[in-house]
């Protein structure tokens, strides 16, 4: 059994987009890279009405930098678009960790980074990195449009904070501050088209001795309902040059702030330990990219 | 309500480098128009959720998963598939390499396996074993172990380095 017959339309501005989402209520979803919608369909997880596809509607498909706004991530751009581009690839090594590693080469070729933000997935790897590098939702709907930032964006497993008939436009990411660095690391049993058993994000900026650590966040996936961004972080790392125990602290306020539970993929123990081991690690690659990063000006 | 259900889509497309136009259900997908409408049953249906790789084509110069395209997304696209793969001259070197080093048992992953390759060594004449298996890590293959199947891409990857090679030595100076 394939899913039941819906109607497939093609916009080509927001508008139409937005009135065509907006119709009848839940019975409507956009189709962006469709690796995962068309699997819910196919697995019967819900009827639709219309599938709704976003890819010729301009708003979806920019990406753009600029030194001083940003990047603007389209919704319904393919993860291969993002790490093709020079200067996402000098930029945002940490978003590029995430999409590069999501499912395989065929995936990355349709997948985007708005529909695994969208998707809610628990275990996804773009939710952590885009909320530690302080991104922000772009979403337009029949009462205007709004703003969300990432961490706060998913709300429980499959759920998103979108009211019913908004679309999640684009995803902005401040540009990197001087000597800050991201990275995104997992945990999967094999290395690539795996998901998550735990993942971890960092973002540091370091003070002008480009040593001790001025600013951090750190962000969890695949151990909680949503994303989890650690309390407390900088009470363990602001003001130390990132050793062993400055470390330590943060991986233990990883594994504080994680609330794992026990799946197919791993039991709640293993994950909370992850946590620690992925928020050490993670941080050293942050830092060191940090101290390796130049003005974005340059 | 107006646009609902069985209506089917009139989607004109390019693959293996002829036009070609066909009817579909909105809820069908590329694979399923390949091999049920077109008759194109090379390309094969393995797990249907985009794990496995068999369905593997190449949309625009895009390695995909022809289970996860619908049927109407492919307008105006070209689409590769493995009928598209051998040359008049006889098969590609990638098919040529999987036979002679018997990169293969019961094929069924094999159109996935050459199309995946092919999309690997259009872009990087030299790649890794390390890049070849991890660009090959969306294909499943439950008979060879993969070994052969790496094996077979880095000696076609040879021969068309050599074959660039001779074709360069060709052009008249």
């Amino acid at each position: 059994m394939g899913p039941m017959p819906f109607a497939y339309l093609r916009p080509t501005s927001l508008p139409e987009a937005i009135a065509l989402l907006a119709q009848d209520g839940g019975r409507a979803r956009p189709l962006a890279g469709g690796t995962d919608l068309l699997v819910q369909l196919r697995a019967e997880r819900y009827q639709l009405d219309r599938v709704v596809d976003i890819k010729a509607i301009p708003e979806l498909a920019e990406l753009r930098y600029d030194p001083v706004d940003g990047l603007t991530l389209g919704a319904a751009v393919p993860c291969y678009r993002i790490y093709e581009d020079p200067a996402i690839l000098a930029h945002y090594p940490g978003l590029v960790d995430a999409v590069s590693i999501l499912g395989g080469v065929a995936i990355q070729g349709r997948a985007t980074v708005g529909g695994n933000l969208c998707n809610a997935s628990p275990s996804a790897d773009v939710t952590p990195v885009l909320a530690v590098m302080g991104a922000i939702c772009m979403i337009s709907g029949p009462l205007g449009s709004r703003t969300v930032a990432v961490a706060e964006f998913c709300t429980a497993p499959g759920q998103t904070s979108l009211d019913n008939g908004e679309l999640l436009v684009s995803i902005q990411v401040p540009a990197p501050a001087p000597n800050s660095g991201a990275a995104y690391l997992r945990f999967t049993p094999r290395r690539e088209m795996d998901i998550a058993v735990a993942g971890a994000a960092a973002w540091v900026a370091l003070a002008d001795d480009q040593r001790t650590i001025a600013e951090a966040r750190l962000a969890l996936a695949a151990v909680g309902p949503t994303m989890i961004l650690v309390d407390h972080l900088s009470e363990a790392l602001v003001g130390t040059d990132g050793g062993e125990a400055a470390l330590e602290a943060a991986a233990r306020r990883a594994r504080d702030s994680a609330r794992p539970i026990t799946d197919m993929r791993g039991s709640a123990s293993q994950r909370r330990h992850l946590a620690g081991v992925l928020a050490k690690r993670v941080l050293q690659v942050a830092i060191e990219r940090a101290r390796q990063a130049f003005p974005p000006n340059d | 309500m107006i646009e609902r259900a069985t209506t089917r889509l009139h989607v004109e497309t390019q693959i293996n480098g002829e036009n070609t136009d066909y009817l579909c259900g909105p809820e069908q997908s590329l694979l399923e128009v390949l091999r049920d409408v077109l008759g194109l049953t090379g390309t094969k249906e393995g797990c249907n959720d985009g794990n496995c790789g068999a369905c593997s084509v190449l949309m625009g110069s895009r390695l995909v998963n022809a289970c996860l395209v619908l049927g109407a997304e492919a307008e105006g696209q070209e689409i590769r598939t493995i009928e598209g793969l051998a040359g008049p001259d006889g098969l590609h070197p990638l098919q040529q390499a999987f036979l002679e080093t018997a990169a293969l048992q019961c094929g069924i992953c094999t159109p996935g396996f050459l199309i995946a390759a092919e999309a690997l060594l259009d872009r990087e004449s030299e790649p890794s074993e390390e890049r070849i298996r991890f660009w090959l890590a969306g294909n499943l293959c439950r008979c060879t172990g993969y070994d052969k199947i790496v094996r077979a891409v880095q000696l076609a990857a040879e021969r068309l380095r050599q074959a660039g090679q001779l074709r360069e030595m060709e052009v008249p100076t």
